[in-house]
């Protein structure tokens, strides 16, 4: 099972729960039972960037989640 | 680690093509452009920090000999809530409203209307004749009084975002963020030491040579064509498009030179305006913003207020950090306190941590991007906090955070595990280098602090187009403000294997080359080069399917080696090699033109590390401060072209030790800036630094073909603090604040 984390400022989005773990092939399924799970998380999530395996993803569609893969949500970071 | 690469091309330092343009005066910067009748477009500005818009009438103007064109806020469309994409600056709605002010004017100097005419003077003297009738309000300048819950509100529906629960009531703090890890009291209990303060820096300005400027004309269908300095083309013409409710294809952006950005020419100010009043007025605009203008309107870096708290063994390991940041966004939320919370700690493995980040409306221009934004603020106040650790300890600075380093496999504040990373490599070079070694000069002080910054991919493209001789053409959409096109040549001749003078690359407009996103985030020779190199294999799949046809092989049994098509090991054919040049020559019979390209969003830009230190002295008579050496070590993962690496290092260290040591805004009671001028709002120059002394290491980026890391950030966050040691160091006073300007240190001198 993959693990998967949630900021702070998502936290309301999620019910308050900072962690879970799922069973995913890749990221765009991940987000499809995000949404099942908690709908309207999709869109807070859709403006966030995120880390599968230590790779920080701004716009990740269908990179691979295995079942020892740590995901994080994170903010976007732009830059100057 | 990966093994270091010897290449041919990558690596060398060649004279940036564009160089001879700029110092000869032949590059067209922002204000060069003109067109046959042309108009000049000034922006009339509040007198007011806060005040409610009761009324804007321009029809006197427009009635004056000259003027052509008036519009004020009542003349653009309402625009919805959302982003731009990409580095937008903020929510479009407001990034709309900073354009031009509707109902309230948030600072002094707000754009509130704005004409066109046939000359600058007569433009000035239609802004008297606009009529505007205000109903002042009280300013919220400080960014403490702004949070608490009785302050005068900049917007009424302003509720704080990222709470638990919708609030009741509007604030002034646009948002709030949290990271935390760990069990901070028992962190706490476990220090030997404890060191806590709280640190204040006001508002800088990025430094920018040139100020913003554009020519917008919109033809007789309707279509519209704007010449400007940016750092994003693409992302100006969508911003344009969405404050203006255009069409993106009705827009053609095309980027001028740029006489410097760092973060500040991310986002629209004059565009949106030039293109209404060239539409409402039949003929081209031009506006050109004045250096007042720049530092009154325009997005500075935001002042911020910092506390941290950091506890630690006598051993040096940090067992807990807590930290609290409240930073200014100016008029519209989106300060960059968020990165600065993430930044804060990265440097470091810390079991046990807290931050607090709060983004806070206040009556001064809207912030925008300033190279590695929201970092130097934070990660000033916990490298000066860090540094007083090492003294209660008696530990070296460099040895105290070698303890505490991150390398490859730390879980970063903000989630992930590191990948390869060369902090560590950047603290062992400066202990071992000879400005480090040697003894502080007589009378002076040592200051040590790291730096860091995530780095971006985001979306890129390129095109490399063959000439029938063999030359290459590089076609790509990022204005280059720090020698990209030297750098984008460097990657295609070496991909390609041939030599980098066959190589020339042009920014593209946004109807001649794919989309990219803004020169900024330091992720164009990471992103926009990968995109270079992925078009280079692309022509060099087509060119050995181009020889094998020519010698009747299958594609598989061709290689490519040193800029020819060969024969791949094991295959009998007696053929000559192909080169690009002879391959291109015979592309009429091979399937015409050769042409190859690539689109990507990058992923995996490589975090960097920086260590800096520095030799300050300070005269107890004046208070000035004299920077006797300053030397910056970073890991670039691999150096494209080492000179602009330095050049990016020295000019990072130059802005930060301005930052430290002289730059703020400075404004009065009522909220006006006092020092809206390059006389009074001091950025250091030449004569009053050193050569920067620059390392380069190199701990290659996995993610990228030649290890490249962004470079352009990190060097600014580690100077305000090696100031501020440096000169704790020299005189034994902590001063807590910047920047350490004459008056500043003199006062805490004498209380000493």
């Amino acid at each position: 099972m993959a693990k998967v984390v949630f900021p702070d400022h998502l936290l309301a989005h999620t019910g308050g729960e900072r962690e879970i773990e799922v069973a995913v092939a890749n990221y765009r399924d991940l987000l499809t039972i995000l949404e099942k799970r908690w709908p309207g998380v999709r869109e807070p999530l859709n403006k966030a960037a995120v880390a599968i395996d230590g790779q920080i993803y701004q716009d990740a569609f269908l990179e691979p989640i295995g079942a020892d893969s740590e995901v994080f949500f994170m903010s976007r970071i732009e830059g100057g | 680690m990966a093994e270091a690469v010897d290449y041919r091309y990558v690596g060398t330092s060649p004279v940036r093509p564009d160089g001879v343009d700029k110092v000869t005066g032949r590059a067209q910067f922002g204000a060069d452009q003109n067109l046959p009748n042309m108009l000049h477009g000034s922006v009339l500005r509040s007198p007011h920090a806060h005040a409610r818009i009761k009324s804007v009438d321009v029809s006197k103007a427009l009635a004056m000999d000259g003027v052509h064109a008036a519009v004020s806020g009542a003349d653009f469309p309402s625009v919805q809530s959302g982003e731009v994409g990409g580095e937008g600056g903020g929510d479009v709605a407001d990034i709309a409203k900073n354009v031009m002010a509707r109902d309230k004017a948030l600072y002094h100097g707000h754009a509130v209307a704005a004409v066109a005419a046939t000359s600058v003077e007569i433009a000035e003297r239609a802004l008297d004749a606009i009529e505007v009738e205000y109903e002042p309000l009280p300013p919220v300048l400080d960014v403490v009084e702004a949070m608490a819950p009785d302050a005068t509100l900049l917007d009424d529906n302003c509720f704080t975002k990222n709470l638990p629960e919708k609030p009741d009531k509007p604030s002034n703090i646009a948002s709030v963020m949290v990271l935390a890890r760990g069990d901070l009291d028992a962190g706490f209990e476990q220090a030997d030491v404890v060191v806590e303060g709280e640190y204040r820096i006001p508002m800088a300005h990025q430094g920018y040579i040139e100020p913003h400027a554009c020519t917008a004309t919109v033809n007789e269908e309707g279509k519209a064509t704007v010449w400007c300095c940016t750092q994003g083309h693409f992302e100006f013409r969508a911003m344009t498009s969405k404050i203006l409710n255009w069409k993106i294809g009705d827009l053609k952006f095309i980027a001028s030179e740029i006489g410097g950005g760092f973060g500040g020419k991310t986002v629209v100010y004059l565009e949106p305006v030039a293109v209404l009043l060239s539409k409402h007025a039949g003929r081209p605009v031009k506006m050109v913003m004045s250096r007042e203008e720049v530092f009154r309107a325009t997005g500075p870096t935001s002042g911020s207020v910092c506390r941290v708290k950091i506890g630690a063994q006598n051993d040096g390991k940090i067992t807990a950090a807590k930290a609290w940041l409240a930073y200014e966004a100016g008029a519209f939320a989106g300060a960059p306190v968020m990165p600065g919370a993430m930044s804060i700690f990265a440097p470091y493995e810390i079991e046990n941590f807290l931050v607090e980040g709060h983004d806070v409306l206040v009556n001064k221009p809207k912030v925008a991007a300033y190279r590695a934004p929201g970092a130097p603020q934070a990660m000033h106040a916990f490298e000066v906090a860090l540094d007083d650790i090492a003294r209660q300890i008696g530990m070296d600075p460099l040895d105290l955070r070698m303890v505490n380093a991150a390398d490859e496999g730390t879980q970063a504040p903000y989630g992930p595990k590191f990948p390869a990373i060369g902090f560590k490599a950047c603290i062992e070079a400066a202990k071992k280098h000879p400005n480090y070694t040697k003894p502080v000069p007589e009378g002076a002080g040592r200051g040590v602090a790291a730096g860091f910054w995530f780095n971006i991919g985001m979306q890129s493209s390129a095109e490399v187009r063959i000439n029938e001789d063999g030359t290459v053409i590089v076609m790509e959409g990022n204005p280059d403000i720090g020698g990209s096109r030297a750098s984008m040549g460097l990657m295609a001749a070496e991909t390609l294997g041939v030599p980098y003078e066959q190589v020339k690359t042009y920014i593209g407009d946004t109807e001649s080359t794919g989309f990219c996103n803004v020169t900024g985030g330091s992720r164009t020779t990471f992103a926009t080069g990968l995109a270079v190199v992925q078009a280079c294999e692309d022509i060099i799949a087509q060119c050995k399917s181009r020889a094998a046809a020519t010698w009747g092989m299958d594609d598989d049994q061709v290689e490519w080696q040193d800029g020819q098509a060969v024969p791949a090991p094991g295959v009998n054919a007696d053929v000559s090699p192909l080169s690009l040049a002879d391959i291109a020559a015979s592309a009429p019979k091979t399937g015409g033109p050769i042409l190859g390209r690539a689109s990507l969003n990058a992923q995996g830009a490589g975090a960097s590390f920086s260590v800096n230190f520095g030799d300050l002295k300070v005269d107890p008579e004046t208070g000035a401060v004299e920077v006797l050496s300053f030397t910056g070590i970073q890991d670039a993962g691999k150096a494209i072209h080492p000179a602009f690496v330095e050049g990016q290092m020295q000019g990072g260290a130059a802005q930060g030790l301005g930052w430290a040591l002289n730059e703020e805004y400075i404004y009065d009671a009522d909220g006006v800036m006092e020092n809206a001028g390059f006389l009074d709002y001091r950025v250091p120059v030449a004569s009053d630094l050193p050569m920067i002394d620059t390392q380069i290491v190199e701990v290659p980026n996995p993610s990228h073909p030649y290890g490249v890391r962004g470079v352009g950030e990190t060097p600014i966050v580690a100077p305000l603090a090696v100031a501020s040691n440096a000169v704790r160091d020299a005189t034994g006073v902590r001063i807590n604040d910047l920047p350490l300007s004459p008056p500043r240190i003199l006062a805490a001198l004498s209380n000493d």
